[in-house]
């Protein structure tokens, strides 16, 4: 089978500072993989040049024709005052038609991702007045809403406790495993990267890799990287 | 009292400007956009002044002003940083233009206060039928636009990620907010609009939990707050602007209550 997203030879870097030269692998289609590397080392960027919203400089980037991303970003500036429920801000991705009023197959249809991210008991309580974990859930919930067969996760789990991550993650596997959803996980957290994730796509200052999680050596990460350094 | 012309005309005036200012303000507060509205009226008291002193209608004037420099004054207020010095350099520049203007065209002070503080006999059945239009174009583009502005201004971060052309969104955004500055002026006056764009979305927000839901409850605080200050205004030959204002503020204390109760 063609993998879903394939980097060949792939070139960047900005005017002042080259990022990545040469680089190459592909994301097989329902695969699981961990994106990490130190800060500043490019994650993001690499991000968005998958997503297409920048060009690489060399190489080329090719994406299956069938390819539809969901996008969950890392920051959301939701403060506790913020009127929405859940359900009312996953449904705020359906922008397919032009009238306010929501069709009954839209309805439909966020009823089933909010089922899937296990929210239907919580869908009517206050975004602001959600936990970390339940704020998470709806984020990707709305990214679920377009149904991608792609799905990036920008650091979703950084802010959370450890029981609120495995639960956070848990139900990732899940998606991946019962929608076929290939999915690429950016993370500083190399426990719930190798717990999770089938593989990891390590950057470094020097170059990268793609790897069995199975053979990470904790040893040899960047050092910030070590779960130890990370703060609950 | 409705057989007074000038009452039908304040009545239908006031209904389309607090449908406007009910829904353009929903997205005004979800944007944290009060104190840009606050400026733009401002400005457009410059406009009204400027329009007097070169013979044109003051509401034509407010409206070059705000539109011309809508999208400008958003474009300061973006860096928060500085925004708050701008945005402060801007309206007293304007309202000082606006004195300057008024005291050009040698009006008398009772039109300063109309343009400044409202006034219900100003307004004549043809500005009515202006004042309906504009509002009918603000409220047909955003039914048009609703699920990108509401997803723009609900969730910045993740439209962004979606995709949306949250350029184009911002621009038509402050465009249709000059535009419900200057209709929504023409009864409460250019210094209080801001009130209506402000106070009514603010109790929807303690209140409403959907998007709809707060639709409405502002517009009902709204048209309650119009409808009652005429009513009490003409009864006691009070200015209309103060029961307004009050009224706007009580709804918006209790709401605040409300929230606190419910924790």
């Amino acid at each position: 089978m063609t993998p879903l997203i394939t980097v060949s030879h792939m070139s960047f870097g900005f005017r002042d500072r080259k990022l990545y030269s040469d680089m190459s692998f592909a994301l097989a289609r329902g695969s699981m993989t961990s994106l990490i590397g130190a800060n500043g080392v490019g994650k993001t960027t690499l991000i968005r040049l998958l997503m297409g919203q920048l060009t690489p400089t060399a190489g080329t980037i090719t994406r299956a024709a069938d390819l539809s991303l969901g996008y969950v970003p890392q920051f959301r500036n939701i403060d506790p005052e913020y009127p929405l429920t859940i359900r009312q801000f996953v449904q705020l991705n359906q922008l397919k038609h032009r009238v306010p009023w929501h069709t009954r197959a839209e309805k439909a249809a966020v009823d089933q991702v909010i089922a899937q991210c296990d929210l239907s008991e919580r869908q009517n309580l206050r975004l602001g007045a959600a936990s970390g974990g339940e704020k998470q859930k709806a984020y990707l919930a709305q990214a679920l809403l377009t149904q991608p067969n792609f799905l990036i996760l920008d650091e979703a789990t950084a802010s959370l406790d450890v029981n609120t991550k495995t639960e956070l993650m848990s139900l990732v596997r899940r998606l991946n495993r019962e929608l076929g959803l290939t999915v690429l996980f950016v993370t500083h957290d190399l426990e719930l990267a190798r717990e999770f994730t089938s593989q990891y796509l390590l950057l470094t200052a020097t170059g990268h890799e793609l790897a069995p999680t199975q053979t990470m050596d904790l040893a040899k990460m960047p050092r910030e990287l070590t779960p130890v350094a990370e703060v609950h | 009292m409705f057989q007074y012309d000038f009452m039908q005309n304040a009545f239908l005036a006031s209904t389309f400007i607090a449908l406007t200012t009910g829904i353009v303000g929903v997205f005004v507060t979800a944007r944290g956009m009060s104190f840009l509205a606050h400026t733009l009226s401002e400005i457009g008291f410059a406009g009204a002044a400027l329009a007097v002193f070169v013979g044109i209608r003051p509401l034509d004037g407010m409206l070059v002003t705000t539109i011309s420099s809508a999208v400008a004054v958003g474009k300061l207020s973006v860096k928060a940083s500085r925004r708050e010095a701008s945005i402060s350099a801007v309206s007293s520049l304007f309202t000082g233009l606006g004195i300057l203007f008024l005291a050009l065209s040698a009006k008398s002070s009772s039109y300063a206060t109309t343009i400044l503080f409202g006034s219900i006999i100003g307004i004549s059945r043809a500005d009515v039928w202006q004042l309906v239009g504009l509002a009918a174009v603000v409220l047909v583009t955003m039914a048009w636009a609703y699920r990108s502005l509401a997803f723009d201004s609900f969730d910045p971060v993740g439209a962004q990620a979606q995709g949306v052309r949250r350029n184009l969104i911002g621009i038509y955004f402050l465009l249709i907010l000059a535009v419900s500055v200057s209709i929504g002026a023409q009864i409460v006056g250019s210094l209080l609009v801001f009130i209506l764009l402000t106070l009514p979305p603010a109790v929807a927000k303690y209140l409403g939990h959907t998007l709809p839901q707060m639709l409405a409850i502002s517009v009902a605080t709204a048209l309650i707050g119009v409808w009652a200050g005429l009513l009490l205004g003409y009864y006691t030959n009070w200015p209309v602007t103060f029961f307004i204002a009050a009224i706007e503020c009580v709804f918006y204390f209790a709401a605040l209550q409300v929230r606190r109760r419910q924790g």
